[in-house]
């Protein structure tokens, strides 16, 4: 080689350790993310479901912005009491951010000791909207409330309406009484009327105990209301409740619609209930089945989970590992786990490359990112399958449903 | 209201009643005997109806065809449980006893969580979604079967303990406990076999109950308060109390939720509970003790 | 006795001293602890000094606690005073519960299943009581928590602490005082035997109703702390059956009726509960809800082996008879 080969060597090497994301010398230390998540209690399999995210987030952060992230899992019992001193607990072994938790109340727990210590919180599924009203300086929530959810879901049935062709009348409105169910409850009573672009009227609201195992009564009454199809905010178990005590009792609306909640897009709710479960529609934030990083998570995925598919934890994994993810950009960019000089990287985060439905993750004054979208998700084939928006659709829509009987 | 959907409504309560009924048999029999608070009785059930879950996924066994070996193998682990663990419990105060349930049921519970996970899991049997129809009126077909085993497993045990000299002996015991060992009978051995009876009717209830309700781990709380109010409501000791009360408090509930608001139908039974302690506390068809 | 009083003097004294030294992880467990020993203890005046087993004692936490936030949300009416509100309901309803009771001669499990009753069907009527937040939750807005802001509660962890201390010290010490008074005799013979209390011509009525009064009344103000320590409520959590039981486990295996059996109690079963976490983890076993099953067992072999609790074989090891 000559002089001049070598200069250009010498130049190439030197632009690619600049520009080479493993920058080593600022970023010597690990993120130490604190995860705290309902492993056990109540709310135990979806803990377990979000905790698939965090599993799959350090290698694949690695891949993408080649940080060095160390997770520290907690389990919070579906106890807010436990969630509180895990957290300080987090705190004190060296957790840098945490991350979680899954659960409202366990969410404002959190929320008090972050603020408290100083540390960053990230939530990843939380949808009371009072969290990000109390004024907390270290809280960020990258997922809608249950405000968003009930608007963007209420546009999708527009969406699907105009898309099928279909103008039904009328609605019976069941939901679950519990912290979820009643705060979507209420966006719909607040956002519905004020809507002119949907042509149906709710003719009778129906509250259900989530603990309830017998909804005999509660379906009776509903296909007493002759009502044209039904909107359901529900939850996994009474979901799968409702479908069969409808299929008991003979009741086939035109569709079943959920304008914003878990439940019928789980995989037990299909393995459970094999062919009923079809064209079950749950207008819900869902992953961009087009996007990158969608299927670099599902390679991971698949590696770490063999037997499963990511389509049945799409939500819980999504949002989980995007929460990491926004720790880890932010701590890229703040070149160190300083509590305040990370909490200020979070607050100026702007990911475009990112893996769920939306706009791109910015946080708002209050820490709340506004750009969480929705997509209408169909039971398809025994699988969640999202036929809107049309620019992410993997297959068109079903409505109403073919065992639609005129009552 | 249309009269169809009241009709429809009632049936469904009666019907749910007399499964919450069954299930609230064991607890009645052990109560009504041993005098055991078991405040894990619902846990048990909940053991019962896992087994009847594994058992139908390993052989498609039919839970009522389960029932029976699920029933005597809980028949000897009652029998177990209340010789070796509970007995000196027995002239312990009701706090310790409460304490010592409430533990087997931490460990039942989180157990089971760990064995099974947190998924729910259930039997899938061809007439589970299936009813009857007359007109406009259904008949739901998985609670007519589990309404028949209530009934038919009252009847033995109520022939049981009418005719069999170990009944007898029970009731004795039941009666009056100082003297029945004065005349000879063997105390400890007759409250083993009361509990073996009613864990085996716990059992029974659990294979019956999987047919109408998936089961996950925390289910055991909520059905252990549930038989406590039907027992008590019905009448202590009173086989025909339990289905009786089982029966009210479905059927209430049931006619709650239709007029009233369905997410508030569980305080009925409380109200009930509430009402049968202050104006009859012996039960609907207990006797004045 | 002289051995007690020096003892206690040094535990008192460590634990004021307490937050000086640890961290705030550290006393996040020390109040919670404190608070079980002070709600049990509050519980054990019912069922120690008056016989009577209640397992709804979250009946009264939920209710003040509600009661003190819902002022507090709705009118800024502050802690101070919504506590003499929140007192004034619970003590009502614990009349209520032990007029209903005594007159009509329940007792033993039944008036447990009685208090249970209340507890749930209070649960599910507060779910929809839209006023106080229903399931949704009842938030209060959080202020700043570096400054101390005593009239309205707030500030940092170590205040929370040192209040608690002083509300279990102030139970303790209560608690010693009316054991050793004439209503705290009235109250060991009644529970010893009521029947021939009433023979002797005390009013058992009386003296049952003043020990749930009492009861309710002391476990209203752990309902006002609470609240404004957490700062959301939700009737789901509250009034939950796992917090009455939460409550009585520390008396239970501390010991009933013995002054230090709650303050025992809540300490081994909070320390236990975290050391089992840790020492799992260590192991690896990280598997959801194992540690719930040695918990169950530890509970288990104490009632099974240790009857009256873990105080009285405690105390006698380190020469303190009481």
């Amino acid at each position: 080689m000559n002089r001049r080969d070598f200069n250009k060597a010498a130049a190439a090497a030197a632009t690619a350790a600049a520009f080479s994301p493993l920058n080593v010398r600022a970023q010597a230390q690990k993120l130490k993310v604190g995860v705290l998540l309902p492993r056990s209690g109540v709310q135990g399999l979806i803990g377990q479901s979000c905790q698939k995210g965090a599993d799959l987030a350090p290698g694949v952060i690695r891949d993408l912005l080649g940080v060095d992230i160390e997770l520290m899992n907690a389990d919070t019992e579906t106890n807010v009491d436990t969630a509180r001193t895990r957290a300080e607990r987090l705190i004190q072994e060296g957790a840098h951010v945490l991350v979680g938790p899954f659960d409202s109340g366990a969410a404002g727990a959190i929320a008090q000791v972050c603020e408290q210590r100083g540390v960053p919180f990230v939530i990843n599924i939380a949808a009371a909207p009072q969290i990000t009203e109390q004024g907390y300086k270290f809280t960020f929530r990258n997922f809608p409330t249950s405000v968003d959810l009930v608007r963007n879901g209420l546009a999708l049935i527009r969406d699907l309406f105009q898309v099928t062709n279909s103008a039904p009348r009328s609605a019976v409105f069941m939901h679950v009484n519990d912290t979820f169910g009643q705060a979507n409850a209420k966006a719909i009573g607040a956002i519905l009327p004020t809507l002119n672009y949907l042509p149906f009227k709710i003719v009778d609201t129906i509250a259900y105990d989530p603990a309830a195992k017998d909804l005999t009564v509660e379906v009776s009454k509903a296909k007493a209301t002759n009502a044209d199809f039904l909107l359901l905010v529900c939850r996994l178990n009474d979901a799968i409740i409702l479908r069969r005590e409808m299929v008991k009792q003979r009741w086939n609306p035109m569709g079943i619609i959920g304008p914003g909640n878990p439940g019928m897009y789980q995989s037990q709710f299909y393995q459970t209930l094999g062919k009923l479960s079809e064209y079950c529609i749950s207008n819900v934030p869902w992953y961009d089945p087009k996007a990158e990083l969608t299927r670099r998570i599902e390679k991971a995925f698949d590696k770490q989970n063999p037997k499963d598919k990511l389509m049945f934890y799409a939500l819980d994994v999504g949002y989980t590992f995007e929460a990491i993810m926004i720790a880890a950009d932010a701590y890229r960019r703040a070149r160190a786990t300083d509590p305040k000089a990370l909490t200020e990287a979070i607050r100026q985060t702007d990911i475009k490359q990112r893996m769920m439905l939306g706009g791109a993750i910015r946080f708002n004054a209050k820490g709340q990112v506004e750009g969480n979208a929705s997509a209408c998700i169909q039971n398809l084939n025994l699988r969640p399958t999202v036929v809107l928006p049309v620019a992410a659709a993997e297959a068109k829509p079903v409505f109403p449903s073919p065992d639609y009987k005129k009552a | 209201m249309p009269f169809d959907l009241v009709v429809n409504v009632t049936i469904a309560g009666v019907l749910t009643g007399m499964v919450y009924g069954l299930m609230a048999l064991g607890l009645s029999v052990i109560f009504g005997v041993v005098r055991v608070v078991n405040f894990a009785h619902g846990e048990m059930m909940t053991i019962a109806m896992y087994a009847a879950v594994t058992l139908y996924a390993a052989f498609k066994l039919d839970p009522f065809l389960a029932a029976v070996p699920i029933a005597a193998c809980f028949f000897a682990l009652g029998y177990a449980m209340q010789a070796g663990l509970i007995n000196p419990f027995i002239t312990r105060p009701e706090h310790s006893q409460f304490m010592l349930m409430v533990a087997v049921a931490i460990i039942m519970v989180n157990g089971l969580l760990i064995s099974f996970g947190p998924d729910a899991r259930n039997v899938q049997l061809d007439y589970q979604l299936e009813s009857w129809a007359a007109g406009p009126i259904l008949f739901d077909k998985p609670r007519v079967y589990a309404a028949a085993m209530a009934l038919a497993t009252s009847a033995a045990l109520f022939a049981f303990f009418r005719y069999t000299l170990t009944g007898k002996a029970i009731r004795a015991c039941a009666d009056n406990h100082l003297g029945a060992q004065v005349v000879g009978l063997d105390v400890k051995h007759l409250y083993a076999l009361t509990f073996g009876l009613g864990s085996a009717c716990v059992a029974i209830a659990g294979c019956m109950l999987i047919l109408i309700v998936d089961v996950t781990p925390n289910l055991g709380p909520a059905y252990t308060l549930l038989a406590f109010v039907i027992v008590i409501v019905g009448g202590l000791g009173s086989l025909t109390g339990a289905l009786i009360g089982g029966v009210l408090i479905g059927l209430s509930e049931a006619l709650a939720g239709l007029f009233i608001q369905p997410s508030a139908k569980s305080m009925v039974g409380f109200a009930l509970l509430i009402l049968v302690l202050l104006f009859r506390p012996q039960g609907l068809v207990g006797r004045k003790q | 006795m002289n051995r007690a009083a020096v003892l206690l003097a040094g535990l008192l004294g460590l634990l004021l001293l307490l937050p000086l030294v640890a961290s705030n992880y550290l006393l996040s467990v020390a109040t919670l602890i404190l608070f079980f020993a002070y709600t049990g203890q509050a519980w054990n005046v019912m069922m120690g000094f008056a016989g009577q087993l209640s397992l709804g004692h979250s009946l009264y936490v939920g209710v003040a606690g509600y009661a003190a936030a819902g002022l507090f949300f709705h009118y800024g009416i502050g802690p101070w005073a919504g506590l003499w509100l929140a007192i004034l309901l619970c003590v009502l309803l614990g009349l209520l519960i032990g007029f209903l009771a005594f007159r009509f001669s329940i007792s033993g499990v039944y008036f447990a299943l009685l208090t249970i009753a209340f507890a749930e069907f209070t649960r599910i009527g507060f779910d929809h009581i839209d006023w106080l937040g229903g399931p949704g939750g009842l938030f209060i807005k959080v202020a700043q928590r570096d400054k101390m802001d005593l009239l309205n509660f707030r500030g940092p962890p170590a205040m929370y602490y040192y209040v608690m201390l002083a509300l279990a010290a102030g139970a303790f010490a209560a608690c010693y005082f009316l054991l050793r008074s004439r209503a705290g005799y009235y109250w060991q013979a009644i529970r010893e035997n009521e029947e021939a209390a009433q023979a002797l011509g005390i009013n058992t009525f009386r003296w049952k109703m003043l020990a749930v009064a009492l009861s309710a009344g002391m476990t209203a103000v752990a309902g006002v702390f609470y609240a404004f320590y957490y700062n959301n409520l939700f009737p789901e959590q509250i009034f939950n059956i796992s917090r009455s039981i939460e409550i009585i486990l520390g008396p239970i295996i501390g010991g009933v009726g013995t002054l230090f059996g709650p303050i025992l109690g809540a300490a081994v079963l909070t320390l236990l509960a975290d050391g089992i976490t840790e020492l799992l983890a260590a192991m690896g076993w990280e598997v959801p809800g194992i540690k719930q099953v040695f918990y169950g067992l530890v509970l288990l072999l104490v009632v099974m082996f240790l009857p009256n609790g873990i105080w009285p074989a405690v105390a006698k090891r380190i020469g303190v008879s009481r």
